[in-house]
């Protein structure tokens, strides 16, 4: 067969056409997004959560803040711009903004939630991370490594929860004790609540539910049905704040 | 060359100057400063040996603490099959208990910052 020059160039072009064609097929053929969506719920051993019950958190007590800010070497910052907080409380209408109304009864209206790190199926703040000093744990707790954050506070940005807090000054001089088991960190990284990661790693539970004495606090493995935290999430209605952004926060509260 | 002999004397002179530092340590026979190291520990033998540690350790508490913080991995287990736990205050510096003239001594002489303790606490009664 005899092609001449002008033969050539059509069959070459339709050529290149065809490889350039591919990823737009790849994209309307939706066999990538099918992938994805497969992924996103995967079979776990393990997920750690808690339970608040705020019927049973008394007003006024503090035992779980001071229990976890005394563990944690967490600086009492008095200043509100500065302050470094990891379990933390907030008026119902501004913990769950999206419940907020005029006619909120049952004593709720402005009677302190215990809030902290929600420890989400999806963080929006280890996704903004840009140094992976944020990660999640196979067993769901969201971690800080502090060794690797450059504090560039996107994460705090990204967490529709106000979890997070900036070290904008050294924190050694607000601590009251330093509790020489618990590293400080340094000024200019982000810190949150670590779920006591480094107690669960001795098998203890979490210093803030060890300390509730009205057991308005409970933890668990949420993946175990016969766990208690399984049991008080069957016979109670719980809420969560703001599950409507997707993150899928782990923290339920019993109103 | 006009000036010959004031060049060449002020070449030398200049060489004697920069080279000041050296011969002076060598005639006041202070040559080749180091530090002395005191080190002190409770046990005889250290996590690893005392030649890897002193080549090795920063990279050791660099794996210690990808391990424990990353992959919650905690007990170090040495060449000799000893089981320690990975912890700077805890394994390291109880044993070590005298961090100013065992860490900083070395680490002011070879002139590197490790920020170290800007976080981990050093516990009480180590000598600062």
């Amino acid at each position: 067969m005899k092609i001449d020059r002008r033969g050539f160039l059509k069959i070459g072009g339709l050529g290149i056409l065809g490889v350039a064609a591919k990823p737009v097929i790849d994209v309307v053929s939706k066999v990538k997004l099918a992938e994805a969506s497969a992924k996103k719920r995967v079979l776990v051993e393990k997920r750690l959560a808690m339970v608040v019950n705020l019927k049973n958190c008394k007003e006024g007590c503090t035992d779980c803040i001071d229990a976890c800010h005394r563990l944690h070497n967490v600086p009492n910052i008095t200043n509100p711009k500065d302050e470094v907080k990891w379990i933390w409380t907030e008026s119902y209408e501004n913990a769950f903004p999206d419940q907020e109304h005029r006619f909120i009864g049952g004593g709720m209206k402005g009677s302190p939630a215990i809030l902290l790190c929600n420890h989400c199926d999806n963080p929006s703040c280890v996704r903004v991370c840009p140094t992976k000093a944020t990660f999640k744990r196979k067993d769901g707790i969201v971690m800080m490594d502090y060794h690797r954050c450059i504090g560039c506070r996107f994460c705090m940005a990204a967490c529709p929860y106000g979890s997070r807090s900036f070290n904008w000054r050294d924190p050694r001089p607000f601590i009251k004790k330093i509790n020489p088991d618990f590293p400080t960190r340094t000024k200019g990284v982000v810190e949150k609540c670590n779920f006591c990661e480094e107690r669960l790693a001795k098998g203890l539970i979490p210093a803030c539910v060890e300390s509730c004495k009205n057991k308005a606090l409970v933890f668990g493995n949420v993946e175990d049905p016969n766990s208690e935290i399984r049991e008080i999430l069957r016979s109670n209605y719980t809420i969560r704040r703001k599950p409507g952004l997707g993150t899928g926060p782990q923290i339920y509260y019993i109103v | 060359m006009n000036n010959r002999g004031m060049i060449i004397a002020g070449i030398i002179i200049f060489l004697c100057m920069i080279t000041f530092p050296i011969w002076y340590n060598v005639v006041g026979g202070k040559a080749a400063y180091t530090p002395e190291f005191k080190i002190v520990s409770k046990e005889k033998q250290c996590v690893e040996s005392t030649k890897y540690m002193r080549a090795k350790h920063m990279q050791l508490l660099n794996d210690w603490r990808n391990s424990v913080v990353r992959d919650g991995k905690r007990t170090y287990t040495a060449l000799d099959g000893k089981k320690y736990d990975m912890s700077l205050s805890n394994t390291c510096l109880n044993c070590h208990s005298n961090k100013a003239d065992f860490c900083d001594k070395c680490h002011n002489y070879v002139e590197v910052t490790p920020t170290c303790w800007n976080c981990h606490v050093v516990p009480e009664g180590n000598k600062l």
